[in-house]
């Protein structure tokens, strides 16, 4: 059995004015897959993100999401879609229960039901005590809570997440993932975009990085790291001013060699033999430290060490 | 077909919107009832008995009318304009810039007219209340003379939808609220005391008069006098109310443009 195609897009573009914020990418998701989408501030995910919702039309190219035309079925498409934006967009004079209400009848969802999901929902997002205060007064973190919880009140078969962690203590976000997890096991499609490694390798099965509008890379967490970084990374330490006079005696040890202000990264399939042969030649760092390569390596890589606008 | 008898069944999506602004309605109108009903009274009470004490000391009858059943019915007409202001820029432009909560409404199977619709419908039903709450003040006052009255909550309704949906489309596509303190100041003001809404248009010199029925709200308080009075031909009527209605339906062509753009894009 094939697995079913959510979402198709096929050089899309978006452009604001003359600015062209997305530059032609290709994405196709899977129903039941994880999908991240990485990248530095302004390399287009929100724009990208907004196009996958059938919220915003792309300027060219094709998509499809359930195999329908957000410019023609954009109800039908959105009635089956959950989606947490980056920013959140709440009714901040009413209450917590009335804001996840009142977005339920939007789905035109009877009454009834839309009474037991709020309280689903409030127990989520671990709310169930604020229930009745006004959004206002809530702290930045539950705010964001109650967005995720908004995002889930039709039961979507997609759930689009633009940062949804960002601003979350980390209890909040272990419980997101939990529950991230759960609805993925019921098979609910996940697209997130979040500036956490950790949590991009996490949770997603698959992951594109974007830099300024365009997909550098594509691939399961596991694939990239080993297509674009090495096994292991030693990180060493010199009592010197400028770790810059290392690279050059250093770049026969290993594959690749970065030079940072306070260390040098040295990227290697086998860290500990590498380590026995810096010593054996005689290079004394004042310390050193062997790790697993992970997905920010991979991103550092792609994208840059420097912010890029 | 499961899905087919779903949609069938299910209820028209403006609707949804219109019922999404009712509820908050619900939950917060009464922050503002002792003024709106306060209002109307004291409004009457000094210009209608005050003033007019002196008016009908000084020059009788206007237009046939005391002073006070003069200008008792323009307070419906400029009460449903203001209606109509108050609620469709601020209001708007949070929903689309700063809380955004017209982008969360975007999200979700409404399209971009419904969330017009749905506003512009919420507006006309607050306008028909308050028209026919206005209607009862000014029968109070004796100002009601004719059984056209029973028109006042439409025409009301009007008056608020021919300021609100241009105003709406204009918002929607507002960066920042600079310009909307200017409109008030220079537009919506001089619009409220120069309508004939104090003296009859006749105080006016001739030359001016072409230039008074310029202003949206003139014909508001023409028919709202009309209405009221019992008085006034049909011609003349219709024409006042082409101009409303041509003033609304350009603002929802507009609207769904500047609104669609803003949350599309
Ligand atoms: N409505 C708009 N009008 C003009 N330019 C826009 C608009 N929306 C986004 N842009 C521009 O498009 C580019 C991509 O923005 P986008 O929000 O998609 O980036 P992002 O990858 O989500 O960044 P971040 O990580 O900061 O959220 C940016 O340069 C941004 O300034
Ligand atoms: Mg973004």
């Amino acid at each position: 059995m094939t697995a079913e195609r959510v979402v198709e897009a096929r050089h899309l573009v978006k452009r604001f004015g003359s600015f062209e914020a997305v530059k032609g990418i290709d994405v196709a998701i899977d129903r039941g897959e994880s999908f991240g989408f990485l990248g530095p501030n302004g390399a287009g995910k929100t724009s990208t993100m907004r196009m996958m919702s059938a919220v915003s039309q792309p300027t060219e190219g094709t998509i499809t999401i359930f195999g329908l035309d957000p410019r023609t079925d954009g109800p039908d498409i959105r009635r089956r879609l959950g989606v947490v934006a980056q920013e959140d967009s709440l009714e901040l004079e009413l209450s917590v229960r009335l804001n996840l209400e009142m977005f339920g009848r939007y789905f035109d969802l009877p009454r009834r039901v839309v009474r037991e999901r709020v309280d689903e929902l409030l127990d989520f997002a671990q709310l169930t005590e604020r229930a009745d205060d006004k959004v206002d007064n809530l702290s930045g973190g539950m705010k964001r809570r109650l967005t995720i919880a908004r995002g889930l009140i039709n039961q979507p078969e997609i759930l689009i997440l633009d940062e949804p962690t960002t601003g979350l203590d980390p209890q909040a976000r272990h419980l997101l993932w939990d529950r991230l997890y759960r609805l993925k096991r019921e098979g609910v499609t996940l697209i997130i975009t979040t500036h956490y490694m950790d949590e991009a390798e996490q949770l997603c099965d698959r992951l594109v990085v974007m830099d300024r509008g365009t997909i550098v890379a594509e691939g399961a967490p596991r694939t990239l790291i080993e297509r674009y970084s090495t096994r292991e990374v030693v990180e060493l330490r010199f009592s010197t001013d400028d770790h810059e006079e290392f690279h050059s005696r250093l770049s026969p040890f290993a594959e690749r060699v970065e030079v940072l202000p306070d260390r040098v990264l040295l990227y290697v399939n086998e860290g500990d033999e590498t380590l026995m042969e810096i010593h054996a030649a005689g290079i004394t760092p004042s310390s050193a430290l062997v790790r697993r390569s992970s997905l920010e390596d991979v991103f550092l890589h792609l994208t840059g060490r420097t912010l890029t606008d | 077909m499961a899905p087919t008898t779903r949609s069938q069944l299910s209820s028209a999506r403006w609707l949804r919107s219109w019922w999404y602004h009712a509820t908050f309605y619900a939950q917060t109108w009464r922050a503002s009832v002792v003024a709106s009903i306060l209002f109307p009274f004291m409004f009457l009470a000094s210009l209608g008995v005050g003033v007019g004490h002196l008016v009908g000391a000084h020059t009788g009858l206007v237009e046939g009318q005391t002073y006070l059943h003069f200008i008792a019915p323009s307070l419906l007409a400029t009460t449903t304009m203001q209606l109509g202001e108050s609620e469709s820029l601020w209001p708007v432009l949070a929903s689309v810039k700063w809380i955004r909560t017209y982008h969360a409404a975007a999200a979700t199977p409404l399209e971009p007219e419904d969330i017009l619709v749905g506003k512009l419908a919420w507006l006309a039903t607050r306008a028909f209340f308050t028209a026919i709450a206005y209607t009862l003040i000014i029968a109070c006052f004796g100002a009601i003379q004719s059984w056209w009255c029973l028109t006042l909550p439409f025409i009301g309704t009007l008056i608020t939808v021919a300021f609100s949906a241009p105003l709406v489309a204009y918002a929607s596509a507002a960066e920042s609220d600079a310009s909307f303190a200017t409109l008030y100041r220079f537009a919506f003001v001089p619009m409220f005391l120069f309508s004939a809404t104090f003296y009859p248009v006749s105080a006016y010199p001739g030359a001016l008069r072409p230039v008074v029925q310029l202003f949206p709200l003139y014909h508001g308080v023409a028919l709202v006098r009309a209405a009221a009075y019992g008085t006034g031909s049909l011609g003349p009527q219709l024409a006042h109310i082409a101009v409303l209605v041509a003033m609304a339906a350009s603002g929802v062509l507009w609207g769904r443009r500047t609104l669609r753009r803003r949350l599309t894009d």
